[in-house]
């Protein structure tokens, strides 16, 4: 390579690589702000907009928003509910994909097609009636509508259909009840293990969508020890005294924030692949 | 179907119970709250006394609402200028990362990063920026006036046309990270051989681009679009959270869900806004519907091409015998 083309090639790398590396700016510099700003003071903040540098002031920032709103509360209803969310949903996922994958049955396609259709239904046209039919039911003001629903998660199910269609070899069901198994043990000694990549990365996702829901939360939930994380944080904003007191704000936010990024980041291993695989495939 | 054998038979039985469980829940959570909420469009409820029947009366209401053509319009409108900036950008990653003469290292650094603002509760989202754009003491204005890029602090969420503009940028933030991890999925199942013979054959970096890669990508393109349109009629969240929810300023960041919202929740009109939730579904409706042609579109075509020389040979036969 000639001395003009090398200078000509590190200009380019160079000015890309800077250019990437301004997108990250941007693209993190409200984390870096949440995370900065939990640290100062209200007044600090109101004067100074703008830091690099943190301050003294996290404790102090926690104790007036606890306060005003238990968030340790918060972030265990939060994680109660996802939780439960995310366990129901990849087991009757993963059991009536396996259903609709092993078993000929009448309708098993028309089934099918059925619920995927429903997947382009706005969740908006449900979520008045669904209110309503709660109200009626009495179960305004609880965790089970924002819980049990989650058995029926179309997604899920679709995609650990076709996943199972990939990974679960028939034979190997049909020498199992040779061997004497009956349908439930195979599908929890064999279904569920080899569906178990799949079902760990909706998993993941199930669970990211129930710790962020606000909407669902919103409409079900009165009770301020009830509330999940983001309705504390939607809370927040309401109110004069909390102009004074952004610190307390950002720990809030953080509050939410940073146990979805670190889990985000530890697994996200799995998360990168399969949200590409689902496009290919798709 | 062929019949079954004996042994699949019995097969079947687990089957349904299998997707029993599922299903019970599907008509009991679902279905019915849509036919509920169906019911409603054709009352009046606040919630207090029971329904009353008042037939079409709402639907005709929310077909001459103004503030209803407002909403859609303001939706569409943070959608149109998100979605050109979102795939824009996603675009240019790839251009980027998937270049053949310049390897550039950090791919999968790069596309947790960008993917990270996806991950955000859109309450927190909303909230991180409704103090970051505040036009007295927000971060943002403090930066500009502070570089001098401007002279006095711009107005992001008090200015109409600049509150769309915030909350579009907002949603491009939050999803140009996803957009770009589906495109260079697609770009890189592109067969490499392809490519390279292409170079071989002399076409520079953009040929390459709007010959080989771009017809490959399309229907991932075609995918995104829809996604983010039908996503994006849906949004609420962030403009909601971000000024007063009611859609302040003016009503320019009144969504159609946030409009719906406060018709069910504020003015307790139950009725009203379940209808306008179904007018909204009819629209997406109409919106996949148009996708799902589209994405076969040479299938229609053959199927319209079938009926038609179907239908010539018809009157060729008809002809004939007369």
């Amino acid at each position: 390579m000639t001395k003009k083309e090398k200078s000509k090639q590190t200009a380019v790398y160079t000015s890309i690589y800077i250019g990437l590396f301004l997108l990250v700016l941007i693209t993190v510099v409200p984390f870096f702000l949440v995370l900065m700003n939990a640290t100062r003071t209200g007044n600090a903040i109101q004067n100074n907009p703008l830091a690099f540098f943190p301050g003294d002031a996290l404790v102090d920032n926690f104790k007036i928003l606890m306060a005003r709103a238990n968030v340790i509360r918060g972030f265990f209803n939060s994680l109660f509910v996802s939780t439960s969310a995310t366990f129901l949903s990849g087991y009757f996922g993963a059991l009536t994909a396996y259903g609709f994958y092993v078993y000929k049955f009448k309708g098993n396609k028309p089934l099918f097609v059925f619920i995927i259709v429903f997947l382009m239904v706005p969740p908006q046209l449900a979520f008045l009636g669904f209110y309503q039919f709660m109200a009626n039911l009495g179960f305004v003001d609880t965790f089970v509508p924002l819980i049990v629903p989650m058995i029926a998660n179309i997604g899920t199910i679709f995609f650990l259909r076709q996943y199972a269609e990939g990974v679960i070899p028939k034979v190997m069901l049909e020498s199992a009840r040779i061997d004497g198994a009956n349908e439930l043990y195979a599908f929890h000694k064999i279904g569920i293990p080899m569906m178990m990549p799949g079902i760990a990365t909706m998993s993941i996702f199930t669970f990211i969508g129930s710790w962020n829901n606000y909407l669902m939360a919103r409409i079900m939930l009165n009770s301020p020890d009830k509330f999940t994380l983001p309705l504390q944080i939607a809370q927040l904003r309401a109110g004069t005294v909390w102009v004074n007191n952004q610190g307390a704000i950002y720990v809030g936010l953080a509050f939410s924030i940073i146990p979805i990024v670190l889990f985000f980041i530890i697994f996200s291993r799995f998360l990168v692949d399969s949200i590409a695989a689902g496009a290919v495939k798709g | 179907m062929a019949k079954l054998t004996a042994i699949e038979k019995k097969q079947s039985k687990y089957g349904y119970m299998f997707i029993a469980p599922m299903f019970i829940v599907f008509v009991v959570f679902s279905i019915y709250p849509i036919l509920y909420t169906l019911y409603l469009s054709f009352t009046r409820f606040t919630g207090v006394r029971d329904p009353e029947w008042v037939g079409i009366v709402n639907y005709t209401r929310v077909l001459n609402d103004p503030n209803f053509y407002e909403s859609l319009l303001n939706t569409v409108r943070i959608w149109g200028i998100n979605i050109i900036l979102q795939v824009g950008l996603a675009f240019l990653l790839i251009m980027v990362f998937s270049d053949l003469k310049y390897k550039f290292k950090g791919l999968k650094a790069f596309r947790i990063i960008f993917y990270l603002p996806n991950l955000i509760a859109a309450a927190s989202v909303a909230l991180i920026f409704r103090m970051m754009l505040d036009t007295d003491y927000g971060t943002l204005n403090e930066l500009l006036l502070t570089l001098n890029i401007v002279d006095s602090p711009v107005r992001w969420l008090k200015d109409t046309m600049l509150a769309q503009l915030s909350v579009a940028n907002i949603q491009t933030w939050m999803w140009f990270g996803n957009s770009f991890i589906l495109f260079m999925a697609a770009v890189q199942a592109v067969n490499k051989e392809v490519i390279e013979s292409a170079v071989i054959d002399g076409c520079g970096r953009l040929s390459i681009m709007r010959y080989v890669k771009l017809p490959l990508i399309k229907p991932i393109l075609i995918y995104v679009g829809v996604t983010s349109l039908i996503g994006g009629l849906q949004l609420f969240d962030v403009p909601y959270l971000i000024t007063d929810g009611r859609g302040a300023p003016s009503g320019s960041l009144n969504t159609v869900i946030v409009y719906l919202f406060n018709h069910a929740f504020t003015y307790r009109n139950f009725g009203y806004a379940s209808a306008i939730a179904f007018m909204l579904f009819l629209i997406i409706m109409t919106v996949s519907g148009i996708f799902v042609l589209i994405m076969n579109r040479s299938r229609v075509k053959d199927f319209l091409n079938k009926k038609k020389n179907d239908f010539s040979e018809y009157r060729k036969r008809k002809k004939a015998n007369i």
